[in-house]
């Protein structure tokens, strides 16, 4: 099986109007810049995109929102990003804030065909609000409900042509390691390398 | 005299232990690996995904790739490894890092703490605040007594958004160290030439006060 494709614009055939893609990124390391630029080339609109940040004006998930091609966040930190900001208060983009912890587990939730469950994080905050409560071994507890998304687009540094991937070349320290697993959750995974 | 940042990161640093792993927060806390008692070995976790986090690189070494949860560029130590983000909350979540220092806005005296959200203001996101503190069994606030408008951040009751209920057990201030117990704050040191009596003006929450306060050994 070969699933190597010979350009973004095949890796992301398929992307349409109103879907919703799980992102990978962290600050400003990991973010699949080429699948970001062909999504802005294809013009997609009203996408959710779920990600831990939202990049910053000009990189990453900040060339998306520039164009309005975003609908809604669901994130865990969007500091360091001004159209983010103006778009979240002047309600043009709709915001959802989720615990880190939360949001990286309801991804591979959805992944694992789990579709719920109990987290401490943001009990008695406004996170809870709506939330059902219940407690076990003593203590409270939210539900949270899986992600799941119609395409993943993630950055790696090499990979094979069985969809194996390695994220990050260190050299200095010898340490490779895949991650970025969460978003397998997404029926689709796709990538650019650099 | 009231510690500086380094002080309050130095008499955090006391309370490691041999063998722990260790989140540290961004701000203050972070200062605190740069004090770690000779004789203990910790580990530091950075919840964006790594286990035995170093020191800052050098100029010149910086790796973009290797952050940590603030996004500086950080460095590994020997043996250290990389994981997502949700093997990472599993970690924090499952009581595996036993022990979390972080930065607060406002703590009150049944240990629930703001940190996140000036409602209007700043709404950048919780970050992984809310898991940390509300899975971790230990947890250490690092901040100033006051805030820049001079009103006690040592509280009654949380005037912000709460980032989590009851979690806080120990506050260690430029004046102070103190422990939260039965719904009050217990007076436990006092910084080198601090007075008890500046440090109970300077603290709106209930504060129980023993007859000998002893200072830091810094």
């Amino acid at each position: 099986m070969n699933k190597v494709v010979k350009d973004p614009a095949q890796a992301l055939d398929g992307i349409q109007d109103g879907m919703t893609l799980m992102v990978g990124g962290f600050g400003l390391c990991g973010i699949p810049e080429n699948s970001i630029a062909q999504l802005v080339k294809m013009g997609v609109k009203n996408l959710t995109c779920i990600s831990n940040n939202a990049g910053v004006d000009d990189f990453g998930l900040g060339l998306l929102l520039q164009g309005k091609q975003v609908k809604k966040m669901i994130s865990s930190y969007v500091g360091e990003n001004d159209e983010f900001e103006r778009q979240m208060l002047s309600g043009e983009l709709e915001v959802d804030l989720i615990p880190q912890g939360s949001l990286a587990e309801r991804c591979r939730a959805g992944g694992a065909g789990i579709p719920a469950f109990f987290t401490p994080a943001g009990y008695g905050t406004e996170v809870a609000e709506g939330k059902e409560v219940r407690i076990f071994n003593g203590k409270p507890h939210i539900l949270e409900s899986a992600l799941t998304a119609d395409f993943a687009i993630v950055k790696a540094w090499k990979g094979d042509t069985e969809g194996n991937l390695i994220a990050a070349h260190l050299p200095r320290r010898k340490i490779r390691k895949t991650h970025r697993t969460t978003h397998r959750s997404s029926k689709k995974l796709t990538y650019g390398t650099r | 005299m009231a510690l500086d940042k380094n002080g309050i990161a130095k008499r955090i640093a006391q309370e490691l232990k041999d063998g722990w792993y260790v989140n540290l927060g961004i701000g203050i806390p972070t200062l605190v690996a740069n004090y770690i008692p000779e004789g203990i070995d910790v580990e530091f976790q950075s919840e964006n995904g790594i286990l035995g986090m170093g020191p800052f690189p050098f100029d010149g070494q910086e790796d973009p790739d290797l952050i940590n949860a603030g996004k500086q560029t950080i460095t590994v130590r020997d043996g250290a490894s990389f994981f997502d983000s949700a093997m990472s909350f599993a970690m924090i979540r499952g009581q595996h890092v036993q022990l979390t220092v972080l930065g607060a806005m406002e703590v009150s005296q049944n240990g629930d703490i703001a940190n996140w959200k000036i409602p209007g203001k700043m709404v950048k996101g919780m970050g992984g605040a809310m898991d940390l503190v509300a899975s971790a069994e230990n947890i250490i606030v690092a901040m100033m007594h006051s805030n820049k408008a001079g009103e006690s951040k040592i509280l009654k009751e949380c005037t912000l958004p709460l980032t989590g209920v009851g979690c806080v057990k120990k506050v260690v201030t430029e004046l102070a160290v103190l422990e939260i117990k039965d719904g009050k704050f217990h007076l436990i040191e006092r910084a080198p030439g601090v007075s008890v009596e500046e440090i109970i003006s300077k603290t709106e929450g209930d504060l129980v006060v023993p007859d000998f306060v002893p200072e830091m050994q810094l």
